[in-house]
């Protein structure tokens, strides 16, 4: 099956013990979506979560998954709503989430 | 004030045995995934039958509020449990739960010991069994109710917790139970609902409706057994169960629950083969519930010993000096109590520009002082995301009033435009297409005038940010949709729908609006209803006269103010 044009990709999980988001950054996790690595193709994004899956044993984190995102003026903006949210807390209430630097841990 | 134990279920040694060794077992799980011992999937369906998801930003944890009581010593807890292992807040959400958003894993075990020591656990909120039974908020208290149904919620709950037959069942199975001709509990919107009424002899007995949901397909349910009686009532749903257990359709998830069974077999034919059930069970004669037991469990939830008072309604007449602010909230947020001189008052989580059913620690806090102070230690949760103070007498409103007054709880606005219900939508639910709680609030922000909400009268404003429709948009006056289209957030109207005893599912408008868009098409079509309805109706009952074309006209007519 040939794999559809994504453009940019992130990929992202769940820290294991508290829940908390990552994103993938060389072969760790940062907390933040602008530390984040930007995967510039299909081939290099699916080669990253298949190293991630492939860490599932470690017990770190759980659920991982690529998401697409835009470079617009030097800032990773994802192109999903969700993935804006997701990295940056609930809109509805700025005092929490990453937003608010807020670190789950 | 001392803590007030109000007439509620106490855990007999049974389920204090059980939920402890749930607690234990699951803390055990934990560890065992944390040290690699268990793989995710492995535990992830251990953590969700211990109501526990992982949703968005973090894990959720959904606490069961069994049929919608609580006690004063519970709601300290909820709100200790808020503020040491969460973020300071919960959401009280349409399955009359609890939800933390910002549970650790690692202190999931704390949090359910802490529940423990309350009777409480996060059990059956989750996973394709019987779900936590959901009853009418006023039950025990309301003028017009025939009987409590709560003692019939918690014989399904002993009945269906741990029933081996039903522990994996084709999909999740929701109950609702009412005693009162006006229902208050959504009944026709479950898998199952139960209605107490009384027969010709006027004996009491149930109403056994099924096949009703939402989400994808929405269905209004059907009568399957006009009068049960009542010691029937368990080998009945045994009978139904067993019928939904054996020709559910397990193959595809959008198929599986029973009320495509029921639309997919009929009425009729279901009839016959849970009538052919209940016979062989009958005939067995197990599954009798022996008038003892009812009598036992109805015991617990024995009316409070009322004192003898007069009424005093309407306490609220403006003529005699009251406070502006205090009649609006009696005339609006005060439902008609069994006993004279009682109320029952309904506190809003609905405060304009507020997140509809989210309460903080000090707020639960303080309600659970008001409760003990006012309201024989008791509060209820309803479907519609507020908190019920079931038993307050008359004269204590004005300062009952007050105190809410002083922690941002006295909107009156109860059953008015801006008590909307609002799913978490996406800026919490990992499954959602698009948000929920800014569209509420900005529908709430543009009818914050009170006396417009009171022009316009009963309008019932239901938002689901997924077609899972937690929100319960089917059912709204007005539903609203959100929907996702390549990544952005787009809201569908739907008129005509009703979770009340005129039930009816809503007509989708048309095409979805954008997110700046959808308050105004509200709005046009909230001005549509003033310049057609006839004196003294509502809301709904004028789309029904009229139809969705006016409306129709307006929402879409973007130029009209
Ligand atoms: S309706 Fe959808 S978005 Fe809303 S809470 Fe349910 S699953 Fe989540």
């Amino acid at each position: 099956m040939a794999h559809q044009n994504h453009g940019s990709q992130m990929l992202t999980a769940n820290r294991l013990r508290d829940g908390d988001v990552l994103y993938r950054k060389g072969d760790g996790w940062v907390l933040a979506l602008a530390d984040g690595d930007v995967f510039g193709d299909e081939a290099a994004a699916q080669a990253a979560l298949a190293a991630a899956q492939g860490e599932a044993g470690r017990n770190e984190f759980v659920s991982p998954y690529l998401f697409e995102v835009r470079i617009v003026d030097g800032r990773i903006i994802p192109v999903k709503e969700r993935e804006v949210i997701r990295a940056a807390g609930p809109t509805v209430r700025h005092d929490l989430g990453k937003q608010a630097g807020m670190v789950n841990v | 004030m001392s803590e007030i134990q109000p007439n509620m279920y106490r855990y007999d040694e049974f389920d204090a045995r059980f939920v402890a060794e749930r607690t234990a077992q699951f803390a055990g799980q934990v560890q065992r995934r944390l040290s690699g011992e268990l793989t995710e999937d492995q535990f992830k369906p251990l953590r969700l039958m211990n109501g526990l998801y992982l949703q968005l930003h973090a894990y959720m944890l959904r606490v069961a509020v069994p049929y919608g009581t609580l006690s004063s010593r519970q709601m300290r807890m909820l709100a200790h449990i808020a503020r040491k292992y969460d973020k300071g807040y919960g959401h009280f959400t349409t399955r009359q739960n609890i939800q933390y958003n910002w549970p650790r894993l690692v202190d999931v075990p704390d949090i359910l010991r802490d529940l423990a020591r309350v009777e409480m656990h996060a059990i059956q909120t989750s996973g394709n069994c019987i779900r936590n039974v959901t009853a009418d908020h006023f039950a025990g208290a309301s003028a017009d109710e025939i009987e409590d149904p709560r003692p019939l919620a918690e014989i399904i709950r002993q009945w269906s917790s741990l029933h081996p037959e039903f522990v994996f069942l084709p999909r999740k199975f929701k109950i609702a139970v009412s005693g009162s001709p006006h229902d208050r509990a959504a009944l026709a919107f479950h898998d199952m609902a139960i209605e107490i009424v009384k027969n010709a002899e006027g004996r009491t007995g149930y109403k056994v409706l099924v096949g009703g949901g939402m989400g994808r397909t929405p269905y209004i349910a059907q009568a399957l057994g006009e009068f049960v009686e009542k010691q029937d009532i368990l080998a009945f749903l045994e009978s139904v169960l067993r019928v939904y257990n054996e020709q559910g359709r397990r193959d595809n998830i959008y198929k599986a629950r029973i009320k495509i069974l029921t639309n997919a077999l009929g009425i009729e034919e279901l009839k016959k083969l849970v009538a052919r059930e209940f016979a062989e069970i009958k005939a067995r004669g197990d599954l009798t519930v022996p008038r003892e037991e009812l009598d036992r469990i109805t015991a617990y939830f024995a009316p409070p010993a009322f004192e003898t008072l007069e009424d005093a309604m309407p306490f609220f007449d403006e003529k005699k000096g009251g406070d502006a602010a205090f009649n609006a909230w009696a005339s609006q947020n005060i439902a008609k109590h069994r006993a004279p001189g009682y109320a029952i008052a309904t506190i809003s989580l609905k405060a304009v520009g507020a997140v509809p059913g989210d309460a903080s620690a000090e707020q639960l806090d303080a309600i659970a002082g008001i409760m003990d102070r006012f309201s024989l230690g008791e509060v209820r949760v309803s479907h519609e995301q507020n908190l019920v103070l079931p038993h307050v007498r008359q004269r204590d409103l004005p300062a009952i009033f007050a105190a809410l007054q002083a922690i941002d709880l006295a909107t009156p606005n109860a059953g008015l435009i801006t008590d909307i219900i609002a799913c978490p939508g996406l800026d919490y639910c990992d499954l959602a297409n698009a948000r929920s709680i800014p569209i509420a609030q900005r529908i709430a922000r543009k009818f914050a005038d009170l006396d417009r909400q009171h022009d316009i009268g009963e309008l019932k404003i239901k938002i689901s940010g997924c077609i899972n429709a937690c929100g319960h948009h089917h059912a709204g006056h007005i539903g609203i949709l959100g929907v996702d289209k390549k990544g952005v957030e787009f809201y569908q109207l739907q008129l005509g729908g009703s979770g009340a005893e005129d039930a009816s599912i809503g007509e989708v408008m048309g095409p979805g609006f954008t997110e700046h868009e959808i308050a105004g098409a509200v709005e046009r079509v909230v001005n549509a209803y003033l310049a057609a309805r006839k004196p003294g109706e509502r809301f709904l009952d004028a789309y029904r006269r009229i139809g969705m074309t006016p409306f129709k006209q307006a929402a879409y007519d973007m130029e009209a103010a």
